[in-house]
């Protein structure tokens, strides 16, 4: 089977529809879920039966309905952080790759600064004297993230820019703008498109890592790494509450890691760009 | 093979190899790919040369690792017969091919630098064949190996092997792999384009030591090289392969005089008719390019262009000639204003041009062209023919869309190119096509002078020389003038009606060709013009002979080398 | 050399001063400062005032800036605003278990990896190096506490073979302590060997992709030979570096797990500080973090260097 022109492998199918349920159950919860995620609907750790797929929580809600709805906070909350990043980190790596001098140094020089410290203590240092309300989180790690977009797209602006054809451009007279659209862009996304998907799948993970340790997303809000956090004590009493909401963690990051070795593997061949 | 005989035992004359419809195929889980080698048969007797010539893609190197049981990536045997001492080498397991390489049939790589392992000493690799094969002990095996150092002319052979690979110059570790590959002394030595990466002065010498040590130990070898010339003075016979065929086989003389294939005839021609030089005419007209006492540094260290003086007319075809590090790419960043110059003027139709790029108007950035030596980086892969051509056009001339689309058609009639192109994007092209585009995007902008900077270098031979037929046929039909930089001096004297030779950043000589390459020379041209392999078996004798005279020659000029 | 080496320890110490300084930036110049976060709720404006002046929050950002670390320096690191104790002595114990974890964790998980990695870039191509690539990439998608979870599940509430709390105290004899430690490290192992190995292969194929491996070949030496004594030398650098990394992920990692098995370490206390606003408590164990993230990075970069031979042997 072949999408885009390229062999599609089983992994990368297999990825490709778990991105693509997780992203209706995202957008459509409210359609899909059977409950809304704060009615109580029963006793607490109510057995599941053919209403209640995975039984009940700790607060007797429909943990599937929560399931899906927890979906939307995570996955879009990601998405949004991701977007930022990305937009972030590409202006400032193009900038310092195709300007050089002091603005290449200036930015290279804090971005190693920010990228001295572990990002998870930064963002804990960050948190705990700005609170966690989703705006803080968004901006928080979305700066702290753009580091690494930022050292990636100013190393493939590097090695493109020094491909002879910008030269060429260069020479010919044309203007920094259209050097960095016409030149450098297309023949950098393909790479760009395999980062954000692991810039994605990182940040979803550090969320959930963040609202397990209850310095994320704070209730009544769900989110799946609150959801394991809340439902940590009964795993002592053999359930498989929380392996739910940290299943779905794992299979969705899984899913995305997927596709994105795929798509590195057909653009690892040399494509005149940071390869 | 635990025992080397001694030389006077071996039995010259005997056939060591024998090689029949040898093919070799690119095998993968997809299916079945491309045939690399397509029935090939050759014998190679004993302390005899067989030179491989081809052109890239003809299979050289393939067949040559088939000799050591070797295959790259992704290619498979799949038929034939390689009798190597009585032994069908695509028969043999994976042990016995292992004894196979080193004692029996040994190698030495294009680039010596790649295949010498950074983090052990040239001792312990050149040492590795005979002691892991258990033909000599350590001890013996260090003595044999500063014996051949000697023999290689290596200078201090007792402790030249305690250096590391990075430690030691281009041309001597290309010796060191000689060494390394003669340790065990095999029957069979292939050489795959070893002198190929080097400097051509510094080729002259790598070459004399491969041919005595060949001589001296009686080894039968292959010998794989693009380069006609050299293969000439070392080679008993020629074979010449196109796309993994045999074309033709032949003695190293019948070959060079009397090719009877048309494709030899082709490979032989350009280079047997390099002796008539291009005419210079005085036609009293300004110059249209004033290079005057320029110089320019790297980061204002390192002086790379220093005091050279340049003039181009309309018409002129100047070369700019030098080996590596002479600064002659420099020339060029100087005058299109990528490198700034630091002090001296150029004038391009009497105006002198600021030193930066972007100090310069369009107009003066339009009419001095360059064309790169690399065609896979030098077009954008993400853009069609279209865009690529079209859009000087566009950005010179501001056209329409129309007149853009119908100027890009010309230009493709121009090149020989089929219109249908128009909307392909350069990976689809081969690197003689994409050169041409190269040339049309130049073209595009209606230039009065064009660099070329070595922009056949990296292409096959007759593919080149059809480039070169193409600019000559351009120049005298736009009225043209290139400023053409290259280290090939035979295309120097072909195409070139005034060249300068740099060394180093300086002007060594300049003027009309036909006096800078005639005699009384400056020393440095003389030794340049004498590395130059021609198109008969007893050059390299001709040349080593004078070859001291013309290094004492270079060194009263005071003038140092490069490497 | 020495000085590439010598540069590389100027560098680290700058790197540490600089993180000094991003982490009071961090905790005492941003809006909603100490005194805020004190009295949280019940905060008046001027009740505000008098608790600035109180912590001394009026003084200069670089006066209070050089106090602090000052102190730091002799080993004063100010009081928990929580428990009122001197942070040092709270965070001596926390301190001791962590590095206890960390180390027994890398102890296993180093070997492991780099041999396993290896193992993965002989074989490329076949059987175990597939499978191998596909468990280490389910691995490294898999959050910490689900790898936790489900040991604990498994082993410990189904099985009963090891305790779900690590409930570590200074008394706690040696061989219970390991007992103790063995679900939280076995997740940290699991975890970290799977990027470890991920890396350790690349960086292997990597060099066995070189021009001088395919002539080691051409010589008729055996695979072994040529990895051990041609790819090995020249992946050492790379290889350090892939661990140095790991380890560094391995101190974010320690968090977590802390969280899951309720192990008393320094991860746990940073996060209760965090979620309790007690300043002086994040500022030292986020100083602590740092250093030891920044130590490991500065000898990853000085044994990567020698370990290259082209600075050990300059021309």
């Amino acid at each position: 089977m072949r999408l885009f022109g390229h062999r599609l492998t089983i992994p990368a199918l297999i990825g490709m529809i778990v991105i693509a349920v997780n992203l209706i159950a995202a957008i459509g919860a409210p359609v899909i879920a059977p409950f809304d995620q704060a009615d109580v609907v029963g006793d607490a750790w109510g057995d599941p039966d053919p209403q209640h797929w995975l039984g009940l929580d700790n607060l007797g809600r429909d943990l599937f309905s929560r399931l899906i709805y927890g979906a939307r906070m995570s996955i879009g909350l990601s998405l949004i952080i991701t977007c930022l990043s990305f937009f972030i980190g590409i202006t400032a790596g193009f900038s310092a790759a195709v300007l050089r001098g002091w603005v290449d140094l200036g930015l290279s020089r804090l971005v190693d600064l920010l990228l001295s410290m572990p990002t998870l203590i930064f963002a804990f240092i960050i948190l705990s004297v700005l609170g966690t309300e989703p705006p803080v989180l968004i901006v928080t790690i979305a700066v702290l993230d753009s580091t690494k977009v930022f050292r990636l797209s100013r190393a493939l602006a590097m090695n493109i820019a020094a491909l002879e054809y910008v030269e060429v451009a260069k020479v010919r007279g044309e203007g920094l703008w259209w050097v960095i659209r016409k030149e450098i862009l297309p023949n950098a996304m393909a790479p760009l498109i395999a980062e954000f998907g692991l810039r994605f799948s990182f940040t979803f993970l550090f969320i959930a890592a963040l609202s397990f340790l209850g310095l994320g997303i704070q209730p009544p809000n769900a989110d799946w790494g609150s959801m394991v956090r809340d439902y940590r004590d009964m795993i002592n009493l053999d359930s498989t509450a929380p392996l739910y909401p940290a299943g779905a963690i794992a299979i969705l990051t899984i899913g995305v890691n997927f596709v994105v070795d795929w798509m590195l593997s057909i653009h690892s061949r040399s494509h005149g760009a940071g390869a | 093979m635990n025992v080397i005989p001694p030389t006077g035992a071996r039995r010259v004359g005997e056939t060591i190899l024998h090689v029949t419809n040898l093919r070799v195929e690119v095998r993968t889980d997809k299916g079945a790919g491309p045939v690399l080698v397509n029935d090939v048969s050759l014998d190679l007797k004993r302390g005899e040369v067989l030179g491989l010539i081809g052109e890239s893609g003809a299979g050289k190197s393939t067949i040559g690792l088939c000799t050591l049981g070797y295959t790259r990536g992704g290619c498979q045997m799949t038929g034939g017969e390689l009798m190597f001492e009585g032994r069908d080498i695509r028969k043999m397991t994976a042990a016995e091919r292992r004894a196979l390489r080193g004692p029996g049939v040994s190698y030495i790589a294009q680039s010596a630098a790649a295949s010498f392992n950074p983090a052990m000493t040239l001792m312990q690799q050149v040492c590795e064949i005979p002691v892991k094969h258990g033909i000599l002990t350590p001890a013996e095996a260090v003595a044999e190996a500063k014996k051949l150092f000697r023999e290689l002319e290596l200078p201090n052979p007792d402790t030249f092997g305690d250096r590391y690979p990075h430690q030691v110059s281009g041309g001597q570790l290309q010796r060191a792999m000689a060494a390394m590959a003669m340790a065990a002394k095999p029957d069979i030595l292939v050489f795959d384009e070893p002198t190929t990466a080097l400097d051509v002065t510094t080729q002259v010498e790598v070459l004399a030591s491969f041919r005595k040590l060949i001589r001296e130990h009686g080894t039968a070898a292959i010998y794989i090289t693009h380069d006609l010339a050299v293969v000439a003075q070392i080679a008993d016979h020629i074979m010449v392969l196109r796309h993994g065929k045999m074309v033709e086989l032949g003695t190293a003389d019948q070959i060079l005089q009397a090719p009877r294939e048309d494709y030899t005839r082709r490979l032989v021609a350009e280079r047997v008719a390099g002796h008539e030089f291009r005419e210079d005419v005085d036609t009293g007209e300004a110059p249209l390019l004033q290079v005057s006492n320029v110089v320019a540094s790297y980061h204002s260290l390192l002086r790379v262009i220093d005091n050279v003086s340049v003039d181009v007319r309309r018409g002129d075809t100047v070369a700019v000639v030098g080996e590596s590090g002479s600064g002659k790419s420099t020339l060029a960043r100087v005058i299109i204003g990528l490198l700034p110059r630091q002090s001296g003027d150029i004038r391009f139709q009497g105006q002198s041009l600021p030193p930066a790029l972007k100090d310069r108007t369009k107009d003066q950035l339009r009419r001095i062209q360059m064309i790169y030596q690399m065609p896979d980086v030098a077009l954008n892969p993400n853009q069609t023919l279209h865009e690529i051509v079209g859009r000087p056009v566009q950005f010179y001339f501001g056209r329409s869309r129309e007149d853009v689309r119908k100027r890009v058609l010309e230009l493709l009639r121009l090149m020989d190119l089929p219109e249908s192109f128009i909307n392909r994007k350069p990976g689809e092209l081969s690197g003689g096509q994409k050169q041409r585009i190269g040339i049309a995007r130049a073209l595009a902008a209606e230039p009065d002078l064009i660099i070329c900077d070595e922009v056949t270098s990296a292409l096959d031979q007759l593919v080149g020389e059809e480039i070169l037929r193409l600019l000559k046929r351009l120049q005298e039909e736009l009225g043209l003038a290139y400023l053409f930089i290259t280290h090939d001096l035979g295309t120097v004297k072909r195409i070139a009606n005034k060249v300068a030779v740099m060394l180093k950043g300086k002007l060594v000589a300049g003027g009309e060709t036909s006096k800078v390459f005639s005699p009384p020379y400056h020393p440095y041209t003389e030794l340049l013009l004498s590395s130059v392999p021609e198109m008969r078996s007893d050059w390299l004798d001709e040349v080593l002979a004078g070859r001291k005279q013309t290094l004492a020659a270079v060194r009263a000029a005071q003038v140092s080398l490069p490497g | 050399m020495l000085r590439l080496i010598a540069q590389r320890l100027g560098l680290g110490l700058l790197t540490l001063w600089a993180a000094s300084v991003l982490i009071f930036v961090g905790t005492e110049i941003l809006p909603g400062d100490l005194a805020s976060a004190v009295l949280q709720n019940s905060a008046t404006p001027e009740s505000l005032a008098e608790m600035r002046k109180e912590l001394g929050l009026d003084r200069p950002a670089i006066v209070r800036y050089g106090e602090w670390l000052g102190n730091a320096a002799v080993g004063d690191l100010g009081h928990s605003l929580a428990s009122h104790r001197d942070v040092v002595e709270e965070i001596k114990p926390r301190l001791e278990n962590t590095i206890f974890l960390a180390i027994c964790s890398a102890i296993i998980a180093v070997p492991l990896a780099v041999t396993l990695g290896l193992m993965a870039a002989i074989w490329q191509g076949g059987i175990y190096d597939r499978l191998v690539n596909l468990v280490t990439l389910l691995s490294i998608s898999v959050p910490e506490y689900l790898v936790g979870y489900i040991l604990i599940k498994y082993l410990s509430v189904q099985l009963g073979w090891f305790p779900s709390l690590g409930n570590v105290t200074p008394d706690t004899p040696m061989g219970e302590r390991i007992y103790l430690i063995f679900l939280p490290a076995l997740t940290l192992v699991l975890v970290v060997v799977a990027h470890m190995m991920r890396m350790t292969r690349a960086s292997v194929l990597n060099i066995m992709a070189s021009p001088y491996i395919e002539m080691a070949f051409l010589k008729g030496l055996p695979k072994w030979r040529v990895v051990v004594r041609h790819a090995f030398p020249n992946a050492l650098a790379p290889v350090i570096n892939v661990i140095a990394l790991n380890l560094a992920y391995l101190i974010v990692g320690v968090v977590i797990v802390e969280a899951v098995f309720v192990y008393p370490g320094l991860g746990q206390l940073m996060v209760d500080a965090v979620s309790k606003h007690d300043v002086p408590v994040v500022q030292a164990c986020g100083l602590i973090f740092a250093a030891a993230f920044i130590l490991l990075n500065m000898l990853a970069d000085i044994l990567a260097i020698f370990s290259n031979p082209r600075l050990r042997h300059p021309r």
